[in-house]
């Protein structure tokens, strides 16, 4: 054990608090959740399996006999669906954030967070962006099995490498916005299994009532207005915009016709509503 | 003046469960105080209230001379909380566990990780510190959980069931941790079941039952309260339980009464006298000619001193102690 000199005696805190020490807080727990992330990756693997088929499934299967606009041209169906496939995959970390946050309650490491001299939110802002960098590099290798098995952005309209990567700049803001969710529904729940179906089960209506996998417009008219209604649609509508891709669609509605905006604004509304409810809920964990 | 702990008619509703009905408590700077009591009877409630993880529904408490309700955040820094279960993060290696609690303390980076070094040696997990606590024993992960909450070497420290689920040799290791940090003038609340480690721990007891203090003492007075030692016989033939209840009657300590279990042939009895007496017990049964299977002496347990206090058994429900405790299932109830 070596002496310790009396300059740095621990045993008096440096003060934090405000922003900075919000910030910083965060960071040491989104270090933690991502040591965590790196000892686990297995986690990360099935998060990737669960893509790629899809995006194999989806193109093998049902290209061929999906009808994009007037075309069933596979390979128009294979450069429509990537957005939708890309759009759904970062949604579904919206479990991952909030299985470990209930694993979290469940262990007894938020009773210990809350009874730090900690910023408030912290535990849940270092969650949701260590789930932020792990969605990233999904993102990342899905992008390259999509380009491998035939996406090509620009297919259907002229794109340039900043719209592309705009588009995925709202893909993780959309990603981001829904692990406020799932760190709603961990604080929810009693055990790290009910967060992880609690978390996914909802996000099969919302992914599939949508654009994401077939033309909305084919719809029966009630179910097409939720479609061009819903959030989701929102990301997948501006990312076919800004990706060339093909099949953007065509309809009236608001969001479709200003995906951009529809889609940030939309985002920002989900991480303003579910982060307040979210650290209330923290800040009363237990009772 | 006011203890270092200080709490007055806390209570605490769970939907229609009270699981606090009017704590009062006093712990004087430097002393120990045992919260004692079965599951269920509001320990862990009055702990969580005290660290401000829960919000009491009446009632006023001071830790450290600070108001909890008012000025939640400093009391926070004041404090080191080990809970009934060790709150580490399994995936991460011991010295990483303390770290990130010393820079949530609001420690720099490198007094969080010199502090971190001290406390791995002091805990005897310098060996293991690299790896993952996922891999440490149940007692290397009470170490970590202790170590954790003694970061600030907080004035004040509370304890939740901290051996519960350890053997006992890791429990003998770790009341000797808690003697030395005691020895140094931290102030320790501390609950446990068991009537010994009370006693081995605290200078004073409370007894606490269906959200209320129900006795408190010295563990000296409450066990003259509860009727010292006890001589257990199971005699051998069912035919001889009355002579020997008559026998045993000769012994006992102020007339106390002799408990009878008709179906285990077990007669219990209060006395004072020892290792000598129980000597005198046999020969007197022998000289009845009554055959015993069995026959010891022991001390009051915390069924003994629940039994003398309230009339009922201590664990009614039997729960295993380190299974979800209803004080744990009350907790998820209202989350």
């Amino acid at each position: 054990m070596t002496a310790l000199p009396e300059t740095a005696r621990p045993g008096t805190p440096v003060s934090g608090g405000g922003v900075t020490g919000s910030v910083r807080d965060s960071l040491v727990v989104a270090k933690r959740n991502l040591i965590r992330m790196s000892r686990i990756p297995e986690v990360v693997l099935f998060g990737l399996i669960q893509p790629v088929m899809f995006v194999i499934l989806f193109t093998y299967v049902f290209g061929g006999s999906m009808k994009i606009g007037a075309s069933t041209d596979a390979d128009v169906y294979k450069n429509f669906l990537m957005a939708g496939v890309f759009a759904q995959t970062v949604t579904f970390a919206t479990a991952g954030a909030g299985a470990g946050i209930a694993d979290d309650m469940h262990k007894g490491l938020i009773d210990r967070f809350r009874s730090l001299p900690m910023a408030r939110g912290a535990v849940l802002t270092g969650r949701t962006v260590a789930d932020l960098v792990q969605t990233a590099l999904t993102l990342l290798v899905l992008a390259v099995v999509a380009l491998l098995v035939g996406w090509r952005p620009g297919f259907a309209e002229p794109t340039d490498l900043g719209r592309i990567l705009a588009g995925f700049g709202l893909l993780l803001l959309l990603g981001y916005a829904f692990t406020w969710i799932g760190a709603l529904i961990g604080l929810s729940v009693r055990t790290p299994e009910a967060a992880t179906s609690g978390g996914l089960i909802w996000l099969f209506p919302v992914t599939f009532i949508s654009n994401a996998f077939v033309d909305s417009s084919q719809m029966t008219p009630w179910l097409r207005h939720i479609a061009d209604w819903n959030p989701f649609s929102a990301t997948v509508q501006a990312c076919r915009t800004l990706f060339g891709d093909p099949g953007v669609s065509q309809s009236a509605a608001w969001p479709m016709q200003h995906p951009v905006w529809a889609s940030l604004i939309y985002s920002i509304l989900i991480i303003a509503l579910f982060r307040t409810l979210a650290v209330r809920k923290y800040r009363k964990a237990g009772g | 003046m006011p203890g270092a702990i200080h709490a007055e008619g806390l209570v605490k509703h769970f939907g229609d469960v009270k699981a606090l009905d009017g704590v009062d408590l006093d712990v004087p700077e430097g002393t120990v105080l045992g919260l004692l009591g079965p599951n269920g009877a509001g320990k862990t409630t009055t702990v969580r209230c005290l660290t401000t993880l829960l919000t009491p529904d009446a009632g006023k408490a001071q830790v450290a001379g600070i108001d909890v309700l008012k000025h939640p955040n400093e009391v926070r820094r004041s404090i080191g909380l080990s809970g009934q279960f060790a709150a580490v993060d399994e995936y991460l290696t011991g010295r990483e566990n303390l770290q990130m609690v010393a820079r949530l303390y609001q420690m720099n980076a490198k007094a969080a990780k010199q502090r971190a070094g001290e406390l791995l040696d002091q805990f005897d997990l310098a060996e293991a510190a690299d790896r993952p606590s996922k891999t440490y024993s149940g007692g290397m992960r009470r170490r970590l959980d202790l170590a954790a909450a003694l970061v600030v070497r907080p004035p004040v420290m509370f304890m939740d069931e901290p051996t519960t689920g350890l053997d006992p040799r890791n429990r003998q290791a770790l009341w000797e941790v808690i003697k030395e940090l005691v020895g140094g003038g931290t102030t320790l609340l501390l609950t446990t079941q068991y009537l010994e480690e009370a006693d081995h721990l605290a200078h004073d007891i409370c007894v606490v039952d269906h959200g209320r203090v129900i006795a408190r003492g010295t563990s000296d007075q409450l066990k003259a309260q509860t009727g010292g030692e006890r001589v257990e016989v199971v005699v051998h033939e069912r035919g001889h339980m009355a002579t020997a209840e008559e026998v045993l009657r000769g012994f006992a300590k102020g007339g106390g009464a002799t408990a009878v279990e008709e179906h285990t042939r077990k007669l219990t009895v209060p006395v004072t006298g020892g290792a000598k007496l129980l000597a005198e017990v046999i020969r007197e049964l022998d000289a009845h000619g009554i055959e015993i299977d069995d026959i010891g002496l022991r001390r009051p347990t915390l069924d003994d001193v629940f039994i003398s206090l309230t009339g009922h058994a201590a664990v009614t429900d039997s729960a295993p102690a380190d299974a979800e405790t209803p004080e744990r299932a009350e907790k998820g109830a209202v989350q």
